[in-house]
């Protein structure tokens, strides 16, 4: 097989909040051969805020993201849901609409870019689910995490809309995903069934709202615990800043005792693949 | 394939007058490959048990009464068809009511938390009609598709009681009132956007409690995508100057100030703009513990985008929204 390689956008979780995420998608990458190309020049997605605020703003700063993995000539990958979410959200938008890429082009134009729609764009999860595969990864495992209870937390935005999302997720239904549940069974987990794998953290009301985003993340935690996980493993960055960061504030909503080891999917790789605790940056964990 | 599938139903069954705790029927039914769950829940009463009980009308996607929940996926009975279930779920299917926590009886279930938030957002023309028109009000084609099809809700509350942040906040109004906010917000005739962008805008209960997980999105059985009307009030609101300073207003417009002081976003700045400083102290035990792990930058350490120029000059040339 042809070495993959993908253009890599980070968001701006990996290069602060949540280092370790960066350290060890590049660390497994780089086991498994796969040249990730960092795109240094890409801007913050708007995260679903600036959405709210400045919808021509968020669709160029978009666009202009993908511009760079064009030029490169390579598709582009996310490690965040949320970035995967808006990214391929104007995607769809400027490709479907030639008078509202027209605009766009315009202001992309005033710095010397174009936005073609030539490169797809796809959670990094995907990239190795449909087209690095499973099995080939499970050949490589050193580690096998035999007897781990793994609980899969996928993520809104990398399953809704089911519609936008089908089209880079290998046609992952949301009612009932499957791609992380088949990567940890590849690395010897077993996948702990619960009902709560595909429902919503609550990361994005945090601030005004803590105690909706508390109750939802608590929710789902202890469907987890209840259902025996012994960590829980999630795609997405800000999923994971709610349920490590916050899990002593989400125990205190839900009124019980709540300690559960969140990892980043990378992570969970990594560990099976013989990768050490420094190389994945488990010293960021705080869970 | 055969067009015929034996399935074990699992069905859902309390009435409140009389029932203590819920339990379920189990029922084989072989179903045909055209049949949808409406046509089981016939079967089900008329072949069955005469007693279970939901609510039906139309049979033809329209009057949006025989919503239920199958395996937790909102599912309108009279369209959704039970193959395309099974291909998703398996044979064994579960039919449940739209909230477990509202039942009459069996899949009829209490909707007036629905209305009565349906009814808070004034879901009606609010216009100074001439009472004696001498000509056509007419709405061309370009400001009826400013509705985005909000019209074509049909009340079903599968938005509704599939929204999670409902679930957790029962002041939360709900994707489905958001949408009929919208409809009428965006129409031309109507006087009252402010009223309403007001009434939405109301923290803890409005726009800025969606937990933006799509899950309504999911729902619609008629594809209207609420959440897509919810970030048309958001939009709708700055433009009209509507939005208050508060914690989740600051949030969103911050990111512009970031982006154009990094390009990537500087987390902790942008805690601080939205929360103030007193704001921030609560939020000083989780910065510790995140210090201590190496998971903040220091404001010195802020790293930029590459190119930071372009997208300094992209968000001066783009930006109009005003706050």
């Amino acid at each position: 097989m042809k070495k993959l390689r993908y253009a890599l956008y980070t968001g701006c979780t990996a290069r602060e909040s949540t280092p370790e995420l960066l350290k060890s998608t590049m660390a497994i990458a780089n086991k498994l051969g796969i040249e990730l190309v960092l795109l240094d020049e890409a801007s913050c997605c708007g995260a679903s805020h600036l959405q709210d605020f400045d919808d021509m703003l968020s669709l160029v700063l978009n666009a202009r993201n993908i511009c760079y993995a064009e030029k490169l000539g390579l598709h582009m990958v996310t490690i965040c849901n949320t970035c995967q979410l808006n990214t391929s959200l104007t995607k769809e938008r400027l490709d479907n609409d030639p008078e509202l890429k027209a605009k766009v082009n315009e202001k992309l134009a005033e710095v010397g870019l174009e936005y073609k729609g030539t490169s797809e764009v796809k959670h990094f999860l995907y990239a190795l689910q449909d087209d690095y595969g499973y099995d080939k990864i499970a050949s490589q495992v050193t580690k096998p995490l035999t007897g781990v209870n793994v609980a899969a937390f996928y993520g809104c935005h990398n399953i809704r809309p089911s519609h936008l999302q089908n089209h880079s997720n290998g046609g992952e239904n949301p009612y009932v995903p499957k791609s992380i549940d088949d990567l940890a069974v590849a690395l010897g987990a077993n996948s702990v069934d619960y009902g709560s794998s595909n429902k919503c953290c609550g990361f994005h009301v945090e601030l005004q709202n803590p105690k909706t985003a508390n109750r939802l993340s608590g929710s789902a935690m202890l469907d987890a615990i209840d259902n025996n996980a012994d960590i829980m493993v999630t795609p997405c960055p800000l999923c994971h800043l709610r349920m490590d960061v916050q899990q002593h504030n989400i125990a205190k909503e839900m009124g019980r005792e709540i300690k559960i080891p969140i990892l980043h999917l990378p992570q969970m790789v990594g560990l099976a693949l013989g990768l050490s605790d420094k190389e994945l940056g488990l010293n960021h964990n705080i869970s | 394939m055969s067009n015929t599938k034996k399935l074990t139903w699992k069905v859902f069954r309390f009435n409140k007058a009389t029932d203590y705790l819920p339990h379920y029927d189990t029922i084989e039914i072989e179903v045909s490959k055209d049949e949808v769950v409406l046509d089981v829940m016939n079967r089900i009463k008329w072949e069955h048990d005469g007693s279970f009980s939901y609510r039906r009308s139309c049979r033809h996607g329209i009057c949006g009464s025989c919503a239920v929940k199958v395996n937790g996926k909102a599912t309108l009975a009279c369209k959704d068809n039970v193959f395309e279930l099974v291909d998703i779920f398996g044979t064994t299917l579960t039919l449940e009511p739209q909230s477990l926590k509202r039942v009459y009886k069996d899949m009829i279930i209490d909707k007036g938390d629905f209305w009565s938030k349906y009814d808070a957002v004034k879901p009606y023309l609010i216009a100074d009609v001439e009472p004696h028109p001498e000509s056509e009000n007419v709405v061309s084609i370009a400001d009826a598709n400013k509705l985005d099809e909000a019209d074509y809700c049909i009340q079903c509350g599968n938005c509704y009681y599939a929204c999670p942040a409902v679930q957790v906040n029962e002041d939360y109004l709900g994707p489905a009132a958001l949408t009929k906010a919208w409809r009428f917000n965006s129409d031309v005739r109507d006087n009252a956007t402010n009223e309403r962008l007001i009434i939405v805008n109301e923290m803890g209960s409005g726009i800025w409690d969606c937990v933006k997980c799509f899950e309504c999105a999911e729902a619609c059985p008629k594809e209207l995508s609420p959440i897509s009307k919810i970030t048309s009030l958001h939009l709708q609101s700055f433009e009209k100057g509507l939005v208050e300073n508060n914690v989740a207003s600051r949030h969103a417009v911050g990111f512009k100030w970031s982006i154009m002081k990094h390009g990537i976003l500087d987390e902790g700045e942008l805690v601080k703009y939205s929360e103030g400083i007193p704001g921030v102290m609560k939020h000083i035990p989780e910065a510790y513990a995140m210090f201590k792990k190496g998971k903040i930058v220091m404001p010195w350490n802020m790293p930029k985008s590459k190119n930071l120029d372009e997208i300094k000059k992209l968000v001066a040339s783009t930006s109009t929204a005003k706050f």
